[in-house]
């Protein structure tokens, strides 16, 4: 295979791993850097550093959309934004300390997570909404659009989701994916903020979260420009096309068979990273 | 309590957000792409090689040495280069969300902003350090 075909290849994947991953709200760094190292033989460290400008690129390209329609709260986006972005420093610091079999393991476990939460039904929100005096002095608290009109809501528990943040970060700069899911679990869950809220914050932050270890990865010659080309681009017109296609396809369905696709993916990693071959 | 903000600039921010968002990913893609082509015409018949991990050479790693490949139109650091205009946009995003928080006389998320524009920065000059 010569470096066209193989970048062709890498695109027509990178464009499905795309598509996927903005159907189900997954993100496509999760599965494309096992899909390159296990597929197509490019060492983890490559394959990570093509993912992360994947990451920023479609969060870009998504946030932009989604901050019209007025869920994002920038101001919670911005405040977790520190736990995140240093979380990212570390994790990247770290990824250059650690083998890439270690990479591996730790990647193939986040995976078994996050099909397991994707596959979890979304259950609804208890407990007393009452307002937090910390949560008041940084503004998080706001209200998002409804049929009836805005709909206020309470911040919650912020030390304990802004902890989760620097973990979520810490996995993003390991990993080089968005760990939008980790993000969601910290803001649905912990924080309480509702679950569209949740979600399009969440993609507001992967950008800037991924762009602090991307800086790193880049020092560090982990980026490879003709790698990350057909993988960036790839992913970047496979979000695009999901994001229009979101309306009319199945969720269910899909998220059944990415959760599949995931633990496949999960399975590999982890006997790669355990006998070492990765 | 906070100062009143004007009721409509909320709305205008966000917008402001989600067009500067779109402009950095679509020129980054646009870099990106020329550079792909220019670089597939010329070594699209070679042999890929990302089996065994050699890192990049210094001219692909660090903000200045990546301008200069690119202007003199060497075909990677074109790609770099557009890979670089990606990574500018969250901190572009960041850089604008100081100002728009200064703007609306926000002291608390100005300081908010700037300690991740801190981190932004440092991530990438920081080997310079």
């Amino acid at each position: 295979m010569n470096m066209l075909q193989f970048d062709l290849a890498i695109g027509a994947v990178s464009v499905g791993a795309g598509l996927l991953g903005s159907l189900t709200g997954l993100g496509g760094g999760v599965v494309i850097v096992p899909v390159l190292a296990i597929l197509f033989g490019v060492d983890v460290r490559y394959a990570i550093g093509a993912s992360l400008v994947s990451v920023i690129a479609t969060s870009s390209g998504a946030a932009s959309a989604y901050v019209k329609e007025g869920y994002t709260n920038l101001r919670i986006g911005m405040f977790l934004e520190i736990a995140t972005t240093f979380g990212a420093l570390f994790g990247a610091f770290i990824a250059a300390k650690i083998s890439t079999s270690a990479v591996t393991v730790i990647f193939g476990l986040v995976l078994v997570y996050s099909a397991y939460l994707s596959g979890r039904p979304h259950r609804e929100q208890l407990g007393v909404d009452r307002a937090e005096r910390l949560a008041e002095w940084l503004e998080l608290d706001s209200s998002y659009p409804s049929r009836q009109g805005p709909h206020p809501y309470h911040v919650h528990a912020v030390p304990y989701g802004f902890s989760m943040m620097f973990v979520a970060g810490t996995l993003s700069g390991l990993l080089g994916i968005g760990s939008g899911a980790a993000k969601v679990v910290a803001m649905d869950d912990v924080m309480r903020v509702p679950f569209k809220v949740s979600t399009t914050t969440s993609n507001f932050m992967i950008g800037v979260t991924a762009a602090a270890s991307a800086g790193v990865y880049l020092n560090r010659g982990y980026i490879d420009p003709a790698l990350a080309m057909p993988v960036m681009l790839g992913v970047l017109a496979g979000s695009l096309l999901g994001a229009r296609l979101l309306m009319r396809i199945r969720s269910v369905v899909l998220r059944r068979i990415f959760a599949l696709v995931i633990f496949v993916l999960a399975a590999e990693m982890l006997y790669n990273g355990f006998t070492g071959r990765i | 309590m906070k100062e009143k903000r004007p009721p409509a600039s909320e709305q205008d921010l966000e917008r402001m957000f989600g067009n500067l968002l779109r402009t950095g990913v679509v020129i980054a893609a646009i870099v990106v792409l020329t550079g792909g082509v220019l670089f597939l015409a010329r070594y699209g018949n070679q042999k890929p090689e990302y089996q065994i991990f050699r890192g990049e050479p210094a001219q692909l790693r660090h903000v200045t040495d990546i301008l200069k490949a690119a202007v003199e139109l060497n075909r990677r650091g074109l790609i770099q280069l557009g890979l670089l205009f990606l990574i500018a946009t969250p901190v572009a995003r960041v850089a604008f969300a100081v100002a728009a928080f200064g703007w609306q006389r926000d002291g608390t998320y100005v300081v908010v902003a700037l300690i991740v524009l801190s981190v932004l920065i440092y991530s990438l000059v920081g080997a310079y350090l």
